[in-house]
C-alpha cells in the first residue's frame, strides 16, 4: 500500500484543503486513530488479519464485468465495470469499516459509533462490529429512517442500536453532527468509525487508504483484460468515498482522466441539488476545509438528491484539491438522468445498480459519447440496488403506491 | 497597564477576590430585539462578560436546548451583521462583550472584516470552539491586528504539550471544558474540571492568562464550587433554558435577570 505519500502533510492538508477543525476535546482521539493506523499499515498479523476478512467475509477481489449492452447507450465505448455490489453487505462500504473495526479492537475500545444516511455504512458496521463483538450504535436521520426503514431492520437484526436524528434537517449531516456530539462524550472507550473521505484529519487519509484496494484490484484487471490503463475512470461522489477508493491507485497514471459524478438533483443550478463541487464554496464543514453548499453567512443548505447515499452539502477534501489541481473533473448528474441510467443497466445487463452508483453510470454514458468507440472507461459500480427498489418503483411507478400505505 | 475590557473585568474580578461571571446568549434569539433585551437583563443580574453566540446551522459541539436556541435565531433571520448588533448593545451595557462563534461563518463572513466589524462595535475578543491554534494563524493575525482577544479550548483530554500550546495562543483567558461533552446542564459539575485548571494554571506559567471554566455549570452552589479554583464561571444553556420555557419575554427576562443574580452570588461564595 505505497501510494500518493505526499498527500496529505503532516496536519491533514491536502493544498489548502482539509485540515483538522475539531474541538480540542477530540484531538486526543483523532491523535490516537493516526498514530494506531500509521502502526497498523506496518504490523503484518494487522494486515494479514484484514486481507483475510477481505477475501473470505467480503469476496475480494470482486468481478470487473465488461458491459457489452449498456455499452450501445454510451456511443459504443467499452464499459467496465468494478463490481463492488457483490461485496458483502452490497457495496464498497465494507473495505473501510472491517479495516476500522480492527483497528478499534486494536486501539482497546469496545464500542463503535457510525452515522449513516442511505443506510449502507450503517449496515456494513453493524456487520463487522456483529463479527468483532463490538457494541454498535448508529445515528441515522430521522427522514432518513423512514425513506431507508429495510435498512433500519437490517441494522437492528445485527444488534445495532439504530438512533433517529431528530435535529436541524434530519439527515445524514445531522446524524454525523449527533455522532460528534456522542463521540466527545464517550471517547475514552469509543471509536467513531467515519464511513467516508471527510471529516477531520485523519479520517480522509485512513478511509482512502481503507478502500485503496479498489483501484489497485481494478487496475490489474484492467491491464489484464485490455492490455492497457483505461482512458477514463467514472464514479459517483457524495462525500466521495468510493470514488476515492477507485481513483487513489490512478492519480500517479497521468492519461487516465478521472472523473467524479456529483448529484445534481433537480439540477445544480437550482436550490434542489448536492453538487457541491459544482454549485458550492469554499468553507469548513465537519472538520475539514472543502467545497461547501452555503448561504453568504456560512450558514449550511440543505441539499437535495434522489439518492440518500449522496444526498450531502459536502464533499471529501482531497476531491476539493483533484478538483482544484485539474487532476480530475467533476460534473453533476440530475436526478432524471441518474434513473435513466439505472433503468438502462437492469434492463441491458440484469444488474439492479444502487441509485448512487447509478450516477456513475450516466456519466459513463457522457464520457462514452465524448470519447467514441475506442474509449475503455472504468466505472465504480459502488453498490447494489436492492435497498432502492422501492424509491426506483415510485419514481417508474411499478407499484400502486396507494396500495403500499 | 491598560488591557481590553476582557482583561480589564476578568482582574477586576481578582482583584475582589472573586471569580467572573461569564454569559452566553445567541444573538437573535427569539429574535435580534429580544436577545438585545436578554443580554441586559444579564448583565443588570451581574454577568460581567456577556459572550454573543452567532446561530450555526451546525452546531456540532452543542445540546439540545443551545441547538434549539440557535435553531429559533436562525428562523428568526439572524445574520452575522445582526451578531454585531448585539454585540455593540452588549458592550454599551459596560460588560466586556465577546463572539462565540463556530468557525465557517467567520470565514465566510472574511475574517478580516469580522474582526474590524467586532472591533466596530465594541466587542472584546472571540471564543472559537472549533478552531485549534494550529488552524487560526489568519485569524490570530486578523485579532492582534484589530486588539481582540482569542479564546481557545482546553479539554480533560488534553496534553500537557497541547496545554502549552493553546495557552501560549490565547489572549483574554482560556476556555477550560470541564467535562470531556457538549454544552448542557449536568447535576455535578465534573471532577476532573479543577485537575484541568491546575494543569492549565501551571501551562500557562508566569504570563498568568486567566482560566475559565464551563460546560454543565446551573446553579450557585455549582458556580460557587467552580469559582473556588478557576477566574471565570461561564453558564450557557440555563440562560437558554429560561428563556425558552418562558410564557413571555417579559417572564424571560425576569427569569433571567433573578438567575444571573443567583449565579452571580454563587462567584462570590468561593
Amino acid at each position: 500500500m505505497s501510494h500518493n505519500r505526499q498527500m496529505p502533510d503532516a496536519h491533514g492538508h491536502y493544498g489548502r484543503f482539509g485540515g483538522r477543525f475539531a474541538p480540542e476535546a477530540l484531538v486526543a482521539a483523532l491523535d490516537e486513530v493516526e498514530t494506531e493506523w500509521e502502526k497498523a499499515r506496518q504490523d503484518p498479523a494487522f494486515q494479514a488479519e484484514l486481507a483475510e476478512l477481505l477475501k473470505d467475509y467480503t469476496g475480494r477481489p470482486s468481478a470487473l464485468s465488461e458491459a457489452r449492452n449498456f455499452s450501445e447507450h454510451c456511443g459504443g465505448a467499452r464499459i467496465l465495470l468494478k463490481r463492488e455490489d457483490l461485496n458483502h453487505t452490497g457495496s464498497h462500504k465494507i473495505n473501510n469499516v472491517l479495516g476500522q473495526a480492527l483497528l478499534t479492537r486494536r486501539m482497546g475500545k469496545t464500542r463503535v459509533i457510525a452515522e449513516t444516511g442511505a443506510g449502507q455504512h450503517g449496515v456494513a458496521t453493524a456487520t463487522a462490529c456483529a463479527l468483532l463483538g463490538l457494541e454498535c450504535v448508529i445515528y441515522m436521520g430521522e427522514e432518513d429512517t423512514r425513506r431507508q426503514a429495510l435498512n433500519v431492520a437490517r441494522m437492528r437484526m445485527l444488534g445495532a442500536e439504530v438512533v433517529p436524528v431528530t435535529i436541524g434537517s434530519r439527515t445524514l449531516k445531522d446524524a454525523i453532527n449527533e455522532a460528534f456530539r456522542d463521540w466527545v462524550a464517550n471517547v475514552d472507550r469509543t471509536h467513531y468509525l467515519f464511513g467516508t473521505v471527510a471529516g477531520p484529519h485523519p479520517f480522509p487519509k485512513l478511509v482512502r487508504d481503507l478502500h485503496f484496494v479498489v483501484g489497485a484490484e481494478a487496475r490489474e484487471q484492467v491491464l489484464e483484460r485490455v492490455g492497457r490503463l483505461p482512458d477514463a475512470v467514472a464514479a459517483c461522489v457524495g462525500g466521495g468515498s468510493n470514488a476515492m477508493a477507485i481513483f487513489a491507485a490512478f492519480i500517479p497514471d497521468e492519461s487516465v482522466a478521472l472523473y467524479g459524478f456529483e448529484a445534481g438533483g433537480e439540477g445544480a443550478d437550482t436550490p434542489r441539488t448536492a453538487a457541491s463541487i459544482t454549485a458550492g464554496s469554499h468553507g469548513v464543514f465537519h472538520g475539514a476545509r472543502t467545497f461547501v453548499l452555503q448561504d453568504e453567512y456560512g450558514q449550511t443548505l440543505p441539499s437535495h438528491s434522489i439518492s440518500a447515499g449522496l444526498d450531502y452539502p459536502a464533499v471529501g477534501p482531497e476531491h476539493a484539491y483533484l478538483a482544484e489541481t485539474g487532476r480530475a473533473s467533476y460534473e453533476p448528474i440530475t436526478d432524471a438522468e441518474a434513473m435513466e441510467a439505472f433503468r438502462l443497466l437492469c434492463r441491458t445487463e440484469g444488474i439492479i445498480p444502487a441509485i448512487e452508483s447509478a450516477h456513475a453510470l450516466a456519466g459513463a454514458r457522457k464520457l462514452g459519447e465524448r470519447l467514441g468507440p475506442d474509449a475503455v472507461v472504468l466505472v465504480n459500480l459502488s453498490g447494489r440496488g436492492d435497498k432502492d427498489v422501492n424509491t426506483a418503483a415510485a419514481y417508474f411507478g411499478l407499484v400502486d403506491t396507494e396500495d403500499q400505505a | 497597564m491598560t488591557g481590553t475590557t476582557l482583561q480589564t473585568k476578568l482582574a477586576q474580578a481578582r482583584s475582589e477576590g472573586r471569580a467572573a461571571l461569564i454569559g452566553y446568549m445567541p444573538a437573535g434569539f427569539p429574535d435580534v430585539e429580544s436577545s438585545i433585551r436578554v443580554v441586559q437583563a444579564m448583565v443588570a443580574g451581574g454577568c460581567d462578560v456577556i459572550e454573543v453566540g452567532l446561530p450555526y446551522s451546525d452546531p456540532m459541539m452543542d445540546g439540545p436546548t443551545i441547538q434549539r436556541a440557535a435553531d429559533l435565531a436562525l428562523e428568526a433571520g439572524t445574520t452575522t451583521d445582526d451578531v454585531f448588533r448585539v454585540v455593540e448593545a452588549g458592550a454599551a451595557t459596560g460588560a466586556a462583550t465577546l463572539v462565540m462563534s463556530y468557525w465557517n461563518p467567520i470565514e465566510r463572513y472574511g475574517v478580516e472584516r469580522f474582526a474590524q466589524n467586532l472591533a466596530k462595535a465594541g466587542g472584546a475578543g472571540v471564543i472559537t470552539p472549533d478552531l485549534l491554534p494550529e488552524e487560526a494563524e489568519e485569524w490570530i493575525a486578523a485579532g492582534d491586528r484589530e486588539g481582540l482577544d482569542r479564546i481557545f479550548l482546553v479539554a480533560p483530554s488534553s496534553t500537557d504539550r497541547r496545554l502549552a500550546l493553546t495557552v501560549r495562543a490565547c489572549r483574554g483567558f482560556v476556555y477550560a471544558a470541564s467535562l470531556m461533552g457538549i454544552t448542557g446542564t449536568r447535576e455535578q459539575v465534573s471532577d476532573t474540571a479543577e485537575g484541568l485548571v491546575r494543569r492549565t494554571r501551571e501551562a500557562a506559567g508566569d504570563s498568568g492568562l486567566p482560566v475559565c471554566v464551563g460546560l454543565g455549570i446551573s446553579n450557585a452552589a455549582q458556580a460557587a464550587e467552580v469559582a473556588a479554583y478557576a477566574d471565570g464561571v461561564i453558564v450557557g444553556t440555563g440562560f437558554c433554558q429560561r428563556v425558552l420555557d418562558a410564557p413571555d419575554l417579559e417572564t424571560g427576562l425576569i427569569a433571567v435577570e433573578s438567575f444571573a443574580r443567583e449565579l452571580a452570588t454563587g462567584v462570590r461564595a468561593r
